[in-house]
């Protein structure tokens, strides 16, 4: 018989083992301490995080300019945080997918870059009316005016609730300096001339009959309009405002996609 | 008290805590393989797909798989699938669209497929439309109610910020006429629309009408197409006919406006969903 010690009778070694030990077998240390614990399960948990998000943030591939997309004007901004206020997004998704389904319905498929300035992303993910993400253009100021204030009275069929206070609720642009200076520090690019001129923009936005030149030079592809049809700036301009821009900026009769997506 | 180890158990791991111990069971062996085999399909997968970060791109894949190339494939197979068609409609006179039963049918089929997705918002999905947005069942028409007409319609919109467009705009009459007028006014078109009315308001209205309102929508109240005034001598009404909303109408005015869809749809779906609105019932 030989001299070697017997094999330890456990398959994994863990009983009796020689007392050989490796890195592995110390992990009674971290057993035996929660902060430990708790650390090193964070580590591992975010290998997965780090893997999957960080290369996004350097693949070139994954970051595409696209022409045309610009920040939001003060109203369209006023308007997005109407949007979010009022939970628009727990129905309707801001994000065609690349099916053929979606884009014979919505139009071309949403682009990343199409929502780089937005702060948090629209996208959502739960379609009871649908998407949203081009529907600017697609009706008129009056139809979203009936819509918003009782969608019954031009879809019989539809679900989704009134919002007809927000025409009682006028607005002005106090904070929305303010709004666009939180938005800078996230990374959306508003020049100190937009922030300087935000109130103006704001009010020419609603009024086609004030000078709104430079507001538009500012923010290409605005749409000038007394959006509600009533006197004064409400919510209900606001948000029109807003979803008259949606998927308009890019021109897609001169964007070729990239392939490699 | 811990548990006395019993013959048939297998070994413990080795830990004790509070006198609790662990058995130390091998995996089965069923599971063990199948965890094995997912990640050896997980690395096949990121060969074939595009999946690891390099440098400045991600690996392409071996299958050379895109989301948006697919995209593009989809498309482009309905696409050829229908070209001869579509190439046809589009090309198509379109009074003559139904001598073609072929075309005809691809037409209204297509037609109503467009019709759901862009138009029932506002006309119904039935297409009886709601206040503000006429009916397209009926043979009361706005702007023309011929298939070149409607297409024409379709395409360029109205009262939009496009060109082409149909624009016309009725005054605010409330800034012109006084009150009193005004109520003349809508005593007369309920009169008009054989509704009953004040008979010595609409009288009086005749003349306000005539003078005012005539020229658009013609002295016998039948509207003219090239303005897109409606008729107001028949019960159909695109706002309203009773007192209230005459009264409103002719205050303020009113000012429908359709987005065009030239820059939206191809030239075939335009033409298919004008062929499609055309037989609906109303076509002229
Ligand atoms: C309870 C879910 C629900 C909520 C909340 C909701 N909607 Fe809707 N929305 C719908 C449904 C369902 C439809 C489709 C029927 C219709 O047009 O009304 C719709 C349709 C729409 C449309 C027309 C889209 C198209 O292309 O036809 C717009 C625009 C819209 N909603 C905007 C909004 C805005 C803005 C808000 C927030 C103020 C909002 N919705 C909140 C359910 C909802
Ligand atoms: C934003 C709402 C809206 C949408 C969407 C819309 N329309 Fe209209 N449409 C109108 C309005 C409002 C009028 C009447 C305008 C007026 O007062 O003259 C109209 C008028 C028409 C007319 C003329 C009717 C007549 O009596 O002469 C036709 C035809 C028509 N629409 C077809 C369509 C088709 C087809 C589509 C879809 C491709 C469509 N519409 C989408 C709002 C809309
Ligand atoms: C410049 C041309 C013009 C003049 C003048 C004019 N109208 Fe109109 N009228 C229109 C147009 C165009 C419409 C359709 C508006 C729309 O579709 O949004 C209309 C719509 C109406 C309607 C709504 C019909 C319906 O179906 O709901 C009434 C009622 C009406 N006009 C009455 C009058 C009266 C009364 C006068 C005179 C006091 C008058 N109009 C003068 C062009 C005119």
């Amino acid at each position: 018989m030989s001299n070697k010690p017997p094999i330890p009778a456990s398959t994994t070694g863990i009983g009796d083992r020689p007392k050989r030990r490796s890195i592995l077998d110390r992990h009674k240390v971290l057993e035996k301490n929660a902060t430990l614990l708790l650390v090193f399960s964070f580590l591992v948990v975010s290998v997965g995080g780090i893997v999957e998000i960080a290369p996004l943030f350097y693949l070139e591939n994954t970051i595409e300019e696209v022409d045309g997309v610009r920040p939001y004007s003060p109203l369209e901004l006023t308007g997005r945080d109407v949007y979010v206020r009022e939970g628009c997004y727990v129905c309707h998704s801001q994000m065609i997918r690349p099916m053929r389904d979606e884009v014979e319905r919505y139009g071309h498929y949403s682009l990343a870059a199409e929502s780089m300035y937005d702060h948090p992303f629209q996208w959502g993910s739960k379609r009871t009316g649908p998407d949203l993400a081009r529907v600017g253009g697609r009706y008129s100021d009056e139809w979203h005016v009936d819509h918003l204030t009782d969608p019954q009275s031009v879809v019989p069929e539809s679900v989704m609730p009134k919002y007809g206070f927000l025409s009682a609720t006028l607005i002005d642009a106090e904070y929305t300096a303010d709004l666009m200076r939180t938005h800078r520090i996230v990374g959306v690019p508003y020049t100190d001339e937009m922030i300087e001129n935000a109130a103006s923009d704001f009010a020419v936005q609603a009024d086609p009959d004030a000078d709104w030149e430079e507001m538009v030079e500012r923010y290409p592809g605005a749409v000038v309009s007394n959006f509600d049809g009533a006197p004064g700036i409400s919510e209900m301009d606001a948000l029109i405002a807003y979803m008259q821009m949606l998927g308009t900026l890019v021109d897609f009769s001169t964007f070729t996609p990239d392939a490699s997506r | 008290m811990a548990k006395q180890p019993n013959k048939q158990d297998p070994e413990t791991t080795g830990h004790s805590w509070d006198g609790i111990e662990e058995f130390n069971n091998p995996l089965p062996r069923w599971w063990l393989w199948t965890f094995y085999a997912t990640i050896f399909w997980g690395i096949i997968y990121t060969i074939a797909y595009p999946a690891w970060p390099l440098v400045n791109k991600a690996t392409a894949g071996l299958l050379g798989y895109s989301t948006r190339a697919e995209v593009a494939n989809d498309i482009q197979s309905f696409a050829d699938a229908n070209a001869e068609i579509e190439a046809k409609l589009a090309a198509a006179d379109l009074t003559t669209v139904s001598d073609d039963p072929e075309l005809q049918s691809y037409a209204r089929n297509a037609g109503a497929a467009v019709f759901r997705t862009n138009c029932s918002q506002c006309h119904g999905s039935g297409a009886a439309g709601s206040k503000g947005y006429p009916n397209l069942l009926d043979d009361d028409w706005l702007w023309g109610g011929d298939i070149e007409a409607i297409a024409h319609t379709v395409r360029h919109g109205i009262r939009n910020e496009t060109d082409e467009a149909h624009y016309s705009q009725m005054p605010a009459f409330g800034e012109i006429l006084s009150d009193e007028e005004i109520a003349q006014a809508v005593a007369y078109v309920q009169k008009l629309s054989g509704q009953d009315a004040d008979a010595a308001l609409a009288a009086a209205g005749e003349t306000v009408f005539l003078d005012n309102c005539a020229a658009c929508h013609m002295e016998d109240g039948t509207g003219d197409r090239a303005q897109g005034a409606p008729n107001l001598t028949d019960a159909i009404w695109l706002y309203g006919g009773d007192e209230a909303t005459l009264t409103e109408t002719i205050t303020n005015s009113r000012f429908g406006v359709m987005p065009a869809w030239g820059p939206r749809l191809s030239d075939a779906e335009v033409n298919a969903v004008a062929a499609y609105v055309h037989q609906l019932g109303g076509g002229e």
